[in-house]
């Protein structure tokens, strides 16, 4: 059986400090604060050593995954980014992407069964640019990190996950990427069998994980389902089905760790609601999503428009009424500069 | 003269994917792509390790094979472990090396995909990038998105981003030396010859449908395959 029905085989040990970032096309792009979000708590909440490496490229996940280029050229490319971190010093590899977690675990995998594949790629990689490597000692996922210290987040919440105006723990559904928990669930906390790597940062910061049936069901994103605009009939269904099945427990919001299922769940529910007037959340709105990053930014207390919240299709703010989050809606859409620090949002004159 | 089997055999993910299927089609239950499409991973499956010429060659020409969303929730569930998708990922590559991938609508879309997300890494370094996720092809994004991307420069920077600028940071612009590498590794480990392959068959198709087609995402033949469906395959 590949799918281990024991806790105890998903209870990782995740390295205590110097890891080396490898940043996320699709977050970078569509959730840029974030990434900054998840630097701030690291480097100035927990005093973290994380290096941002202006070397470090694409690991090419989505051509690989919608097949224009080979494997040996993906695992190339994989391999330079361990030369990369070997170069820099570091053994911890953080991948903000769920399908670079995906790829760099794939890659060991592969590996580990042909090394001969291993000895091949070791020589492409010196041909074609002079490069070696170390493999990386731990591989683990942003949002591992996250839980890992969610304790001491919690330590410092300003915001805990309460509805002030009823008392109550707000209700959460989450949503983890396939590519953390379906092709290796021994590499990720609690695999697909026990997804506890959100609900587990839910819970310590005071809200109620609610289980829906379709939780492990895609969000559709697809690779090549999304990016040729003929085949978007398939990723928006999936989500649809998602949609269906969580709305009827009312959740206040949905938090992700992937960063293509976030932006892909907040922008069907925009699109859902123009073709049809659907919409899954209370009074004719969508349900909030969140990112785990913005998610622990709230409840720390950044400024909602220094984490990026603007940048949701999907409007955040009854959300942000519930928390009990003062915020200024005049400066949502201000393109002044936002600096992120612990409970304050400073504005620089430009 | 080899066996298609022969040439799916080479590839290691066929090699890890596929061993003695039994056909009891967890794959199918848990796929996302089969509760879309007509679209049956046991199938596959049955068909491949047939090692039946005439069945894979079909299957290298068949719309069946693009419908996967390689989202890997058959590899969790499969009692053998067995990956379907993988499968499909070595059926995909053989397909396109061999020509046969313009013989489905749904294969002729890879011509699409190698314009953008393909020159995309080679010319910026990441898979997306907000200049090349216009509103026009993506409607979906919404309102919000199309904000972003016309003010685009002051919003990323207002967000501590580091916009199309040298030096470390979110959507940094990267080094030619590192985007020297990247080319390297590409033409090293076979991703050109594979664009020149998807592009050599494309021009044929093109040609055979009377389309016009360029090296761009502003032709005939890119807009039909980027946004046509016929009726079957929705």
């Amino acid at each position: 059986m590949s799918v281990s029905k024991n806790w105890k085989n998903y209870n990782q040990q995740i390295p205590d400090d110097r890891y080396y970032y490898a940043r996320s096309c699709i977050r970078q792009n569509f959730f840029p604060g974030s990434e900054k979000t998840f630097l701030t708590i690291l480097q100035d909440l927990l005093g973290k050593d994380i290096y941002d490496d202006p070397k470090h490229t694409s690991c090419t996940g989505i051509a690989y995954h919608s097949d224009i280029i080979p494997f040996e050229t993906m695992m190339t490319v994989v391999a330079r980014h361990f030369s990369l971190m070997t170069e820099a010093g570091y053994k911890n590899l953080v991948p903000s992407c769920v399908t670079s977690f995906g790829l760099y675990n794939e890659v060991l995998e592969t590996w580990e069964h042909h090394p001969e594949v291993e000895t091949k790629i070791r020589e492409m990689l010196w041909k074609s640019t002079r490069r070696e490597f170390e493999k990386p000692e731990a591989i683990m996922h942003a949002s591992d990190i996250i839980y890992h210290f969610r304790d001491i987040i919690s330590d410092h919440a300003q915001n805990p996950l309460i509805n002030v105006q009823t008392g109550e723990p707000l209700k959460v559904v989450d949503h983890i990427g396939c590519h953390y928990a379906k092709i290796f669930p021994s590499k990720g906390i609690g695999g697909a069998e026990f997804p506890i790597v959100l609900s587990g940062m839910v819970s310590s910061w005071g809200g109620q994980s609610v289980d829906y049936p379709e939780r492990r069901h895609c969000c559709g994103f697809g690779f090549r389902q999304y990016l040729v605009k003929a085949n978007r009939g398939y990723s928006i269904a999936n989500s649809y089905r998602k949609f269906e099945s969580m709305a009827p427990y009312k959740p206040d919001f949905i938090v992700a760790n992937c960063p293509g299922c976030a932006m892909f769940l907040d922008r069907w529910q925009y699109t859902i609601g123009e073709m049809k007037n659907e919409w899954f959340g209370a009074n004719g709105q969508g349900i909030p999503i969140l990112t785990y990053e913005e998610m622990a930014g709230l409840v720390l207390g950044f400024d909602p428009w220094a984490i990026g919240l603007q940048m949701h299709q999907t409007d955040c703010e009854p959300l942000l009424k519930k928390m009990g989050i003062s915020y200024d809606r005049d400066k949502k859409f201000s393109l002044k500069r936002k600096t992120i620090l612990l409970n304050v949002l400073e504005e620089e004159i430009q | 003269m080899k066996n298609l089997y022969d040439f799916l055999a080479e590839d290691v993910r066929l090699q890890d994917g596929l061993n003695a299927c039994m056909n009891c089609g967890i794959c199918t239950a848990v796929c996302p792509a089969a509760q879309f499409y007509d679209y049956d991973p046991r199938i596959i499956c049955n068909q491949v390790q047939t090692r039946d010429n005439e069945t894979i060659l079909s299957l290298l020409k068949s719309e069946t094979i693009w419908y996967c969303g390689q989202c890997m929730s058959c590899k969790t569930r499969c009692p053998r472990g067995n990956t379907p998708a993988y499968i499909i990922q070595a059926l995909r590559k053989l397909s396109q090396k061999l020509g046969y991938f313009t013989e489905s609508e749904k294969g002729r879309q890879q011509f699409a995909i190698k314009q953008t997300i393909g020159k995309n890494i080679l010319e910026v370094g990441y898979c997306v990038h907000p200049e090349r996720v216009s509103p026009a092809f993506h409607p979906e994004q919404g309102p919000v998105w199309k904000w972003v991307t016309e003010n685009a420069d002051k919003l990323y920077d207002s967000l501590g981003a580091n916009y199309n600028k040298p030096g470390a940071g979110t959507l940094r612009k990267i080094d030619q030396e590192s985007m020297d590498e990247l080319q390297q590794i590409f033409d090293e480990t076979g991703a050109t010859e594979m664009y020149d392959t998807i592009h050599k068959y494309s021009v044929e198709k093109a040609k055979e449908m009377n389309m016009d087609i360029q090296d761009d995402c502003d032709n005939e033949y890119f807009y039909h395959v980027y946004s046509k469906n016929s009726e079957n395959n929705q």
